[in-house]
Parts: structure tokens; sequence; C-alpha cells
């Protein structure tokens, strides 16, 4: 009797604590659409002051390149490398073109340049707009009449969302070079095989339009991501640094569940 | 930083990536190939199509000239319809002959025009009147088997 | 409401969710003058300044500036209104990517069209008042504690505001800084004809410069006056705070059960 009257409470404990976790999930969502709404409605600002915009894009983007174009370089040779080990076998390592193009124009490029722009501008603009709020910076630009959404967070915002499609076809275009390098010039898979199978293969609408449209997307989920993470972070240091984690966490939960998403819409009939 | 330089890489930045997803495009993927400026539908009905998928390159000569636009079921014929997108720029003969073919023994398979003799061409939505079907490879094996087997049978 | 007062705030209630901070307070400010708001740690002060500058609305009550009932403004006269106030935080809050001469010329750059040179020769004034026209070129990450709040004060008082608010002014201030501060208050205010609300529990500076003082304890207003008034006030908790005494109407413990209660019934609650 006392056991039962133990394990409905355990259950009763564990269905709240779920509950919990769900209603909190939902307001968070919540205000994070609410935020999203505040942010396009305070992008006035980073249009019509271009350089405010333009000094994040250099953040965001610029400071990104490098890692960006090392990352990429190495998997397209990596791909180059493990792309002919396995079409040799067949007899068709002159496809080696068509298999590097491919992963990384639709899936690699925009999903790795997306997670690595993440822990690298991600965090770093959930540091800032945070590290700005634990010092009371946001606070006291409220009170200077200057919306701190148009004048701090818009920018960062849009500057993420511009860089990210850059990225993503720098880092897909570097690969394609590092598969090149390693397939024609030091393994010598034949040099017209290779980029005229590549381009008969890889269609511009379907393959590469595509994932410039996921790194467009990825961008503004990376980029919302680090914003929302970094105005809500609680004003402390520890608050800073577990939202930093958090940016870095729920990016690559959402660039992973986004691709998920939509690849299966646009190669469906493909 | 000055505003100058920074304005400065981030302009080298913008131009690099632009410039990297034109070489996706024009080097990478086929848009200056294969997208053609202007399109005219054409459509063929075959009885089987074997593998043929949407996106398939249309070629005559073994120029490609369009893409298969549209595969679908006609209910009351029991036939395949498909649509084909043709460049503008090509007219084909209205005794043209529309082949389904495959790329090398197990490669992809295409439609492939023969242009026939006559004098009135074929225009938008017309439907190509002579075609054949796929070769599916399990058929032929089969037919193949069942004649060798009664090539031996007459033979006794 | 009369004109003198240029702030008014009547039985104002706020709470941070289901926890009450402010309780039915009302107080006047007169225009012109430096007021104080003293109380010990958390009894609301900042809400209190808070609720005035708008960032936060009231559960009830109202709060008029200059004849405007700021809970009511939508978010454009809002920021009019505080086009007109300055702020000073508790740790400055100055702009860490910049240099303290953008920081004194921010709001100037933001809110109008002036041409550069009148915004320097403006930034340097401002600065030179608070006797730090010779850093303008640090970066704020260079300046000393009480440096940084002179810089933040100059830049609360950029556009000339009509109402200065400090923000724990002395908090980890060393002496001399303090000093200075507090002196600066008072000529600032003087100076710019404005009127200044500063909220601190710096008891012994307060009295030097201010022109009236409302002690808060619980959300409530508990005592106010001159500062002679209060320095010869018979009331228990102004008594406390004043002479500093560690036990009083503020009591040292936070409420327990008593000590021998406690320790003895220790083996019952361990139990748990």
């Amino acid at each position: 009797m006392a056991g039962d009257s133990r394990a409905t409470g355990r259950i009763a404990t564990m269905l709240g604590s779920i509950g919990h976790r769900v209603t909190d999930g939902l307001i968070r969502l919540g205000f994070a659409t609410r935020f999203f709404l505040m942010i396009l409605l305070g992008s006035g600002q980073s249009f019509r002051r271009l350089h405010l915009t333009i000094r994040e894009i250099y953040f965001a983007g610029f400071q990104s390149l490098l890692i960006i174009l090392v990352s990429g370089l190495f998997i397209g040779m990596v791909l180059g490398m493990q792309g002919y080990e396995t079409l040799q076998r067949y007899g068709s390592a002159d496809a080696l073109g068509v298999l590097v193009a491919l992963s990384l124009v639709r899936e690699l490029g925009p999903v790795v340049a997306a997670l690595l722009f993440a822990s690298r501008a991600g965090s770093s603009i959930t540091a800032e707009i945070g590290l700005m709020k634990a010092t009371e910076q946001l606070t006291a630009m409220d009170m200077m009449a200057v919306n701190p959404i148009a004048r701090v967070v818009a920018p960062r915002f849009w500057g993420g969302v511009i860089s990210m499609p850059l990225l993503a076809a720098l880092f897909s275009a570097t690969g394609i070079l590092g598969g090149y390098l390693i397939g024609v010039v030091f393994i010598g898979v034949d040099e017209g095989a290779f980029w005229s199978q590549m381009q008969a293969s890889v269609d511009f609408r379907y393959d590469v339009w595509s994932g410039i449209v996921k790194s467009f997307v990825f961008g503004i989920a990376v980029s919302l991501i680090a914003v929302f993470e970094g105005y809500d972070a609680l004003p402390t240091a520890e608050g800073v640094s577990s939202s930093i984690k958090s940016t870095v966490v729920k990016s690559a939960l959402a660039i992973l569940a986004l691709d998920f998403v939509l690849t299966s819409f646009m190669f469906r009939e493909a | 930083m000055s505003r100058k330089l920074l304005d400065l890489w981030v302009g080298v930045f913008v131009v690099l990536g632009m410039a990297a997803m034109l070489f996706l495009a024009l080097k990478v993927g086929n848009l200056s190939a294969a997208n053609f400026a202007e399109t005219y539908p054409l459509r063929a009905n075959f009885v089987n199509i074997g593998g043929l998928k949407v996106r398939a390159p249309v070629k005559s000569a073994g120029v490609v000239v369009g893409r298969v636009a549209e595969i679908h079921f006609d209910p009351e014929s029991y036939e395949a319809v498909v649509t084909l997108n043709i460049d503008g720029r090509y007219r084909f003969p209205k005794d043209t002959f529309a082949l389904i073919l495959t790329a090398g023994l197990l490669g992809e398979q295409y439609i492939g025009l023969d242009p026939g003799g006559d004098e009135v061409m074929l225009k938008a939505s017309d439907v190509i009147a002579k075609t054949q079907s796929a070769v599916v490879l399990e058929k032929l094996i089969s037919q193949f088997m069942f004649n060798k087997a009664s090539e031996g049978q007459s033979d006794k | 409401m009369s004109a003198e007062n240029l702030v008014e705030i009547s039985s104002l209630d706020f709470a941070y969710e289901d926890r009450p901070i402010l309780d039915g307070i009302s107080l006047r400010i007169p225009r012109g003058k430096v007021v104080a708001i003293m109380g010990g740690s958390g009894c609301g002060k900042t809400t209190l300044l808070r609720l005035i500058g708008g960032q936060l609305k009231p559960s009830r009550g109202e709060v008029l500036v200059d004849g405007q009932s700021v809970p009511h403004l939508d978010e454009e006269e809002l920021y009019a209104l505080r086009r007109r106030m300055g702020m000073l935080f508790q740790f400055g809050a100055l702009f860490t990517d910049i240099s303290v001469f953008d920081n004194v010329a921010y709001q100037m750059r933001e809110h109008t069209d002036l041409p550069e040179e009148l915004i320097r020769d403006m930034v340097l004034m401002k600065l030179n008042a608070v006797g730090l026209r010779g850093a303008h070129g640090l970066m704020p990450a260079e300046l000393s504690g009480g440096m940084a709040r002179r810089v933040a004060l100059a830049r609360a008082i950029a556009l000339d505001p009509m109402l200065i608010m400090y923000d724990e002014p002395f908090a980890g201030l060393d002496p001399i800084s303090l000093g200075i501060i507090g002196q600066l208050i008072r000529r600032l205010n003087d100076a710019l004809g404005a009127t200044t609300i500063m909220v601190t529990h710096d008891i012994q500076e307060s009295l030097l410069i201010v022109d009236y003082i409302y002690f808060m304890s619980d959300g409530k207003v508990v005592a106010l006056g001159t500062p002679d008034e209060i320095r010869a006030s018979q009331h228990p908790f102004v008594h406390q705070f004043v002479f500093a005494e560690a036990d009083g109407p503020v009591p040292f413990h936070y409420p327990a059960v008593p000590l021998a209660h406690e320790l003895l019934g220790s083996a019952a609650h361990g139990g748990r």
C-alpha cells in the first residue's frame, strides 16, 4: 500500500517534470519567435546604416574565412582519397569529380560550414551580446533611447545571415579544389573526365542552388540562436558561459535537424 | 580598426564568396550548358520506361537538346506519358522517333530522338507518335534463355 | 501635479512575479534638487529608478516625470522622454568596444545631426567637466574604476538632461574617487540646472551633498527629510543606518527558528 503510493508519487513527479520541460520549452520557443519578429521590425537601421552590418560581416564572415578554407580543403582532399579508393574498385574512378562535388555541394558544404560557423562566429556573437548584457551596456543603451535590438542584435543577425551562404560556397569550392588536387594532380585521374562528368551530373538548380538555400536557412537558424542566447543570457559570468555552450549545442542540433527536413523536401523526386 | 580597412576586408570577403558561388554554378554545375533559356514541351507515350527519371537528358545525335520534365501514368491506355522540355533553338520533324536508351550497359537512361524526314515540324505540346520502350534487361535475358532452351529441344 | 516637482510617484506597487518589491511608495522630487534614496541592499531602490526610466511597468500606481505618465507612454514617447534623462549605472556600463571619446559622443551621434567638429568640441567639454579631457583616446578597459565612473558621468550628461539618475554612484570606489564623484554630482546638477535622483547606501557621503533624503525599507518609505533632520532623527531605522549599527530594526539574523531549538532538534531534521 505504502509502496503503491510511493510509486504513484514518483510517476506524478516524473510526469510533472516532463510537463514542466515541455511548457518551459514552449515558452522559450514563444520568446524566440517574438524576438525574431522584433529583430525583423528593428532591421531598418541595419540596412539604412550599412556600416553597422558591414562591421558584423567582418567579424562573423571574414574572420571565419581561415577555418572555413582550411577545413574545406582538407575535407575535399579526404573525399578525393576515399572516393578514389572506393570508385576504382568498380573501375569508375572517372566519376570521382561527381562524387566529390555532389557530396560537398549538397551536404558537406552547407552543413560543415554551418557547424564551423556556429562554433566560431555564433559563440562569439553570444559572448559579445551576453557580456554587454551582464555589464548593463544594453540597459544603458536602452536608457539612452537607443533600441538595443535594432542597434546591437539586428546587425549581428544580418551579418551572420549574409555571411553564411558565402562561407558555405567557399567551403564547397575549396573542397572541390582539394578533391581535384588529390584526385587529378596526385593520383592521376583524367582531368577532362573529372570536370566533364562533374558538370554532366551536377545540376545547378537541383544541387548547387539547393545547397545555397540550405546554407541560407542554416545562417538564419544559427544567427538567431546566437543572438537569442546572448540576449537571453543570465547577466553573470556563469550565465554567459552557459549561453555560449548552449549556442553551440543548439545550433548543431538545429543544423542537423533542418538539414534532414530540407533534404527530404528538396531531393524527394530525384 | 579603421572603417576603410574594415570595408575593404568585407569587400574582399564578399567578392571571394561570390566568386565561389560562380565557380559552383559554372564550373561545377551545368548552368552554362544545360539550362536552356527557352524550352517547349513535347509528349511521348511509352509502353515501358524502365528506369527513366525526371531530369534525365534528351539527346539527339549525342547532343543534349532537352530534359525530361515530367513522367506520369495514363490509367486509360496503361502507358507512361513522358513530357520533354526541348531547347527552343531546335525543331524536330513530325515523324521523329523517340527511344529510351541506356548510357553504357548499366548507366543512366535517357531519351534519344531520331529525326525522320517529314517536312512538317513538331509544335509545342505535340505528341511524338513513334516511340520505342526501354530495353528491360531481365526480359532480354529470359528471352535469350527461352530461345536457347527451344534451340536445344529442336536439336534433339 | 505641481510645477515645482519634476518627478512625482504616488502609491506605487511593483512585484517581480509573486515577490513584492515596492509596496505603495509615494515620493516627490523637486526641480533643481539633489535627492537621495537610501536603504539597505535589495530594498527596491534600483527598481524604483527603472520604473522612473520606464524600463519596468508598475503593477499599480503612477509615475509622473515632467507631467508625463511614464507607464502609459508608447515606445516612441518613452524614447523621447529618455533623451532628456541621463543615467549612471552602478559600474558605469561603458561600451567596451569603443573609446572614451566615442562613448561620450554616442548619444550625440545617435540622436542629433550635428557636424563632427561640433560633436568633438562638445565631447571634450563634457570630459573636461569631469577632469578627463586628456583621457579621451583611451579604451574603457584602460581606465581605473573611478575614472570609468567619471566617463560614464560625462556620457550621462552628454545631451544636457533635465533629470540625472545615479545607481549606486559610490559603490566600490576609493575615498578620493568617492569624494570627487560626490562633488561632481552636486556641481553638475547646479551647472546644468538639472534634477538629480541618487540611489545609494553610502550615507556619510550623501549627507554632504544632497538636499533631501528618502529612506526605504521593505518596499516602503520609512523616513524622509533634509540632511540635518536625518542626522537628528530619532527614528530607529534611520539611527541604525546613519550610525551603521549591526543590529536594530534591521536584524542581524535572517529569520530562523531559535538557535537552541535548531541545534537540539537537528537529529530529527537530519533524518529527512
